[in-house]
């Protein structure tokens, strides 16, 4: 796909996995706290738990250890076992944004009788728009959002604070 | 070499750069035109650009005898590549608990299945 040409940007990942679909569909809505990068958080206190309420227009939310909540997002489709579609908010400044979206849009199909296949489609990424150049050097960090993100909310709340 | 973080973080940390980014997010803007718009006077404009360009959210070009300053854009190949690398390790992990699920459901399968054939 062409980068540059101001169409959808999107990644795309499939996996295979030795589960019925129903099953495969179960783990990843209500175990994602097992999978899910500890590191990946944006909560002031460590993550504890990533929590999907199982309805369309649930929400999708972190809880940290300290029991806060900070949420991530909404399911925008909720059809067991086939797909959901979770609206990840996060905009570049790290923060949940209820007027920004990208679509996560994950579908699970049968390979066999014990075997489905999950496919996921990350979509809309171009409505991080300019504001992409922002995040450059914290994507192209190998840490991910540690401690940086962290960093980057304390010093944008200190430096915007005098200004107010 | 790339930015450093510390460099975009001290850059965006500064309300009147942020405010700078959004008027160059519109299109390329000379240093004049922005001294014009903010309340700061040029040399102080000039100031932040550098800080900018440093940390390159910004380039600089020259058109005739002004210089233009326009949001530094690579494309979104920093973004697609962070989701693609982000949810790859992701699913690799849940594809370990599936596989870790399916091998408990073998066992307890195996454990039913002797059960049935004591009893």
């Amino acid at each position: 796909m062409d980068t540059e040409s101001g169409s959808a940007v999107e990644v795309f990942r499939s996996v295979s996995v030795p589960l019925p679909r129903a099953r495969a569909f179960e783990l990843f809505t209500t175990r994602m706290t097992e999978f899910w990068p500890k590191e990946h958080s944006i909560g002031a206190s460590e993550l504890a738990e990533v929590v999907i309420e199982p309805r369309s227009g649930g929400r999708w939310f972190e809880r940290g250890v300290d029991g806060s909540e900070c949420q991530w997002g909404r399911v925008a489709a909720w059809d067991p076992p086939r797909k959901v579609v979770l609206l990840w908010q996060i905009g570049a400044d790290w923060q949940f944004d209820p007027e920004f979206e990208t679509e996560v849009e994950v579908t699970f199909s049968n390979e066999g009788p014990d075997r489905s296949r999950l496919h996921l489609r990350h979509c809309n990424l171009q409505r991080y728009g300019d504001h992409t150049d922002q995040m450059r050097a914290i994507f192209d960090d190998p840490a991910g959002w540690t401690g940086t993100l962290a960093g980057f909310v304390d010093l944008a709340s200190a430096q915007a604070t005098p200004g107010h | 070499m790339p930015a450093s973080v510390d460099a975009v973080l001290d850059a965006l940390g500064d309300r009147t750069r942020r405010t700078i980014l959004e008027r160059l997010s519109a299109g390329p803007i000379a240093v004049g035109v922005l001294a014009d718009q903010l309340p700061v006077s040029r040399p102080a404009v000039s100031q932040h650009l550098r800080v900018l360009k440093d940390a390159e959210l910004v380039v600089e070009s020259v058109a005739g005898t002004r210089r233009l300053y326009r949001i530094d854009k690579p494309g979104f190949r920093v973004v697609r590549e962070y989701f693609d690398r982000f949810w790859e390790t992701t699913l690799d992990n849940f594809a370990i608990l599936a596989e870790a699920e399916a091998h408990d459901d073998t066992r307890k399968r195996g454990t039913r299945s002797r059960r049935t054939k004591k009893g």
